[in-house]
């Protein structure tokens, strides 16, 4: 009886230190394997990075007030910015529904050959974590009660 | 298979067969009210989700996804989670209810899993304008699949069902690591996908006439697994005796 | 009529809503059904061999009022 008990005991503390171990091994990994996990950059990453026409990544941020411009033939150009850097954008072909300025996007591509516009391939929109219905929200943008501590703009 | 037909004869086999005697009788009490639960907080979750809940200020009518993709992808990690919980007193303390209970949720939560990607992938399409990527919320969830059927193949890959059952419950509790992975994702790394809503620090950031559609969904898929894991327990239990008495039989003639 | 086409309609998100629910409905109703039938299935059996063995043991009586 006592015996088995023991048993039990010790399968209980291999357990723990099997997961104990295993836990710290992948904190490890994904530690060593950051850049690679990361989806996007911001504007600042890539201002301190800097980027070689060559290399082809994704940035992101919020498509800054007022910077959309149609460049007609459905090319448009947009500045993505994250309140600190902007990087100016360049863009041809169909924009996701979410698209608008003050949101959230994610462009692919790479810094075209000024060296200063991005060039983007492909353009995905990203969205916040609010969901409210479209009275709420012209109420807590009349009020001026617009969610000062997410930093976020109100839409359009 | 045959270790049950062998042990019957056995004291301890007799306190063994007990307990899953005692969980069929709370299951079977448990069964007509979660049953019951289950279809009223569906018909009222369903009808909140689809008619009375408002379009989204910035998603328009993509946000009702949320009441079936969001309760899929929780229930996905939930199952996973009652899994590893199952896993663990077998493999630790010889629970034998603790592998019953594993094995019949595998299924279930590798179908949640799916649901979650496969209405996340319908979500992402209009508004992030992908089906897919791969970002660190995405491909950790894929791997959660992956876990699943992992489990699912290991426990029928072994001619001995109790070698199966052994690595397949060992498989699950390793596969634990993935779920503060998922969970964290969207705050550890740069993700497409946005950070939690319904779990932040604070106020959620789900207006109340959303908030109660997705809470009556996600309590309707709850009690949905408490159903469906009763009845594939009761199955998996009633099948091992009807295993246990063929091989009884055979050997008896 | 109209306002039932505008809700089909799903601002005009219908190709993607749809789906949606009609997948978690299929799919979650096939896992509840087939659960259910096997279940019904293995009780059958059970019921059969008891009937084709007179002599029971005593553990699977215990076991059979309890289901």
């Amino acid at each position: 009886m006592s015996r088995a008990a023991t048993r039990k005991k010790k399968r209980l503390y291999i357990a723990l230190l099997g997961l104990i171990s295993l836990g710290t091994a992948t904190a490890l990994v994904l530690t060593a394997f950051e850049d690679n996990l990361v989806f996007f950059y911001s504007p600042t990453d890539i201002a301190e990075k800097g980027l070689t026409p060559e290399q082809y990544v994704r940035i992101g941020g919020l498509v800054e007030e007022g910077s959309v411009r149609q460049l007609g033939d459905s090319r448009i150009a947009f500045r993505v910015t994250d309140m600190a850097h902007s990087i100016p954008v360049t863009y041809t072909g169909i924009l996701p529904d979410l698209f608008r300025e003050g949101q959230g996007v994610v462009a692919q591509g790479s810094i075209g050959d000024d060296g200063a516009t991005f060039v983007a391939r492909e353009v995905l929109a990203r969205h916040d974590e609010n969901y409210m219905p479209a009275e709420v929200a012209e109420a807590l943008k009349a009020s001026g009660e617009w969610r000062p501590e997410s930093g976020q703009p109100p839409p359009r | 298979m045959s270790r049950a037909a062998t042990t019957v004869g056995e004291s301890r086999s007799l306190h063994r067969f007990a307990n899953p005697a005692r969980f069929v009788r709370i299951a079977d009490a448990v069964y007509p009210w979660a049953l019951a639960g289950m279809a009223v907080s569906f018909l009222i979750g369903l009808y909140l989700a689809l008619f009375a809940s408002p379009a989204d200020y910035q998603q328009g009518d993509t946000v009702r996804i949320m009441y079936v993709h969001v309760p899929a992808a929780w229930m996905a990690l939930f199952v996973y989670a009652t899994m590893a919980a199952g896993s663990a007193s077998y493999l630790i303390w010889r629970h034998p209810l603790g592998v019953v209970a594993a094995k019949a949720a595998a299924p279930v939560g590798a179908v949640f899993t799916f649901l979650a990607l496969a209405t996340g992938s319908l979500w992402g399409k209009p508004m992030w304008g992908t089906w897919w990527v791969w970002d660190a919320r995405l491909t950790s969830v894929l791997i959660l699949f992956f876990l699943y059927l992992g489990y699912i193949a290991l426990m029928n890959a072994f001619e001995n069902a109790e070698r199966g059952q052994k690595a397949a419950s060992l498989l699950c509790l390793v596969g634990v690591v993935n779920l503060p992975i998922i969970k964290f994702s969207v705050d550890w790394w740069n993700t497409l996908h946005q950070p939690a809503s319904v779990s932040r620090i604070g106020t959620p950031a789900i207006h109340e006439s959303m908030l109660w559609p997705l809470g009556l969904m996600a309590l309707a898929f709850t009690l949905y697994f408490l159903v469906v894991l009763i009845t594939r327990m009761k199955s998996e239990l009633l099948g091992a005796r009807l295993r246990a008495l063929g091989a009884a039989a055979a050997e008896g003639r | 009529m109209d306002g039932l086409l505008s809700f089909l309609d799903m601002g005009g998100y219908a190709a993607f809503v749809w789906p949606c629910f009609a997948l978690a409905a299929v799919l979650m109703t096939w896992v509840f059904v087939g659960s259910h039938r096997e279940l019904k299935q293995r009780e059958r059996r059970m019921a059969q061999l008891r009937a084709l063995s007179p002599r029971r043991r005593r553990g699977d009586a215990g076991e059979e009022t309890a289901s």
